[in-house]
């Protein structure tokens, strides 16, 4: 056990507010590449000219000047708090939203968030609250991984407590069917998170942290790495294609997470991410 | 007629339109469109439509117009919109056959409608078209102008007047009932590669 480090709360503020601001301009590298690679691949003409676009797109928003989706989405924050640490000065999940609130402000970022969905519906303005998921790990340090998520691809994510016998022709199925039904709703091409194993609520949080990985870094596991793998010709047989035109690039990568779970469950969750992948991580 | 056709087969309009423009309209056209839109989204559109239940009203004349689902992110000094790209058209299916009652001839989004609204498409002569969906920043270079006209307590769900030059778009469902999606993709899908139980849908259904 090491010392106690003591870490003041507007310090993560301050990384937080400048996360939500640079990933709303700048895609991560990972993205851009990937996203070039789909370009090179693809075989319909028309969707070669909308990847082309999407790359004037990234180029534009890196300006500065305009955001690359005006759907500058919800703010998740995964933050790995180091159980050496000490934050001090602020309650940490105040620290993350005044770090949202800022950044959406100052940044020129959409809104999106509506504070109580089923009556008011009021704007909250600010795109407060974050959705914020805190993880104690071992060490003195704080990793915060913040992601602009957009809402058209989040509509289009899918859950079900599938039956072990389902296996692994079930899980397949069901990630192929949410991937078609998601069509253009969902701005292809893009990343496909799956979850699976847990319980209900893990498998969707596994599904989300699965998005999050680099673009197409494959599992660990060789045998999830395979079925990614697999996953990814199935959804490209689709013929989606970019913006749902037709084309054979209609997901950029497939990334499976998988974990323990009851003798009764086969849970598996779907989150789709659009081509508008906004993720970055700040260690303090 | 104010459909213009382009030497490389694009088309050109300006709203509002007339049935005339409709018609020669098609699935798979890409246009550009000028002209002033009316930007609406969910929260907007239930407002107009409870506005009419009321015997409001509209904050526009809708005749002949476009409505744009978008909500734009706040412009920089300077600027006159942020990113401006469209949300997914079919969550305004519940709204929009009402909207084209009263003579609205164009909706710009991104994605399908419902067999209800392409229906109602052939029903009234208007055309559904998708913008480039995730291309906000691209988008906003096309707005000249624009303007709250109501509701500005739904912030970036306001109803705004936009003035757009040439913002490119695909027709997706057109008057007489095609859907653009469902014959783009077609020629490209692999039924071949894919596992028989999804082809055959045995499995539940996901909803």
């Amino acid at each position: 056990m090491g010392a106690v480090r003591e870490l003041d709360a507007s310090a993560i503020t301050e990384a937080v507010r400048d996360l939500c601001i640079r990933i709303n301009y700048e895609v991560p590298e990972d993205m851009v590449a990937a996203v070039k690679r789909a370009r090179e691949a693809e075989e319909s003409p028309v969707a070669r000219q909308i990847l082309d676009l999407l790359v004037k797109n990234q180029e534009l928003a890196a300006e500065g000047e305009y955001p690359y989706c005006q759907d500058t989405g919800y703010t998740v924050v995964f933050l790995d708090l180091g159980q050496d640490v000490h934050v001090v000065g602020a309650d940490l999940s105040d620290a993350v939203d005044e770090g949202v609130r800022q950044g959406y402000q100052e940044g020129y970022l959409r809104g999106s968030v509506v504070g109580e969905p089923l009556f008011e519906r009021t704007n909250t303005g600010d795109n407060t609250p974050a959705f914020l998921h805190v993880r104690v790990v071992p060490g003195d340090q704080v990793r915060i991984q913040v992601d602009a998520k957009g809402g058209g691809s989040e509509n289009k994510s899918r859950h079900a407590m599938l039956k072990p016998s389902d296996g692994l022709e079930g899980v397949k199925d069901f990630v192929l069917r949410a991937v078609a039904e998601a069509g253009p709703d969902s701005c292809p091409p893009g990343i496909v998170g799956v979850g699976v194993g847990g319980n209900f609520e893990w498998s969707a949080i596994l599904a989300k942290r699965a998005l999050l990985r680099k673009v197409g870094q494959p599992n660990a596991d060789t045998r999830i790495a395979e079925l990614e793998a697999e996953l990814f010709e199935l959804c490209n047989a689709l013929g989606i294609g970019p913006q749902s035109l037709g084309g054979t690039q209609t997901v950029l990568a497939v990334h499976v997470e998988t974990m323990a779970t009851h003798i009764a469950s086969l849970p598996v969750a779907v989150n789709i991410e659009c081509h508008a992948h906004r993720t970055g991580t700040k260690v303090l | 007629m104010t459909v213009e056709v382009l030497e490389d087969g694009r088309k050109r309009i300006a709203a509002p339109l007339s049935e005339e423009d409709v018609r020669a309209l098609h699935a798979g056209d890409v246009v550009l469109v000028s002209g002033p839109v009316y930007a609406a989204r969910d929260a907007a559109h239930k407002k107009l439509v409870e506005l009419l239940d009321a015997g409001g009203e509209f904050p526009f004349d809708p005749m002949g117009q476009i409505v744009y689902y978008v909500g734009p992110t706040p412009e920089r000094p300077g600027h006159v919109i942020g990113s401006a790209g469209p949300t997914t058209a079919s969550r305004m299916d519940r709204y929009t056959p009402r909207l084209l009652e009263l003579g609205l001839k164009g909706v710009i989004g991104k994605g399908g409608r419902g067999p209800a609204v392409r229906e109602s498409l052939k029903a009234h002569t208007a055309v559904a078209m998708s913008a480039l969906g995730g291309g906000g920043a691209l988008a906003a270079l096309q707005v000249r102008s624009q303007r709250v006209i109501a509701f500005p307590e739904l912030k970036t769900e306001a109803v705004r007047e936009i003035v757009i030059e040439d913002l490119p778009v695909w027709v997706v469902a057109d008057c007489e009932g095609r859907d653009f999606y469902v014959e783009a993709t077609a020629p490209w899908r692999r039924d071949d590669l894919l596992p028989e139980s999804f082809r055959s849908g045995a499995k539940a259904p996901l909803d």
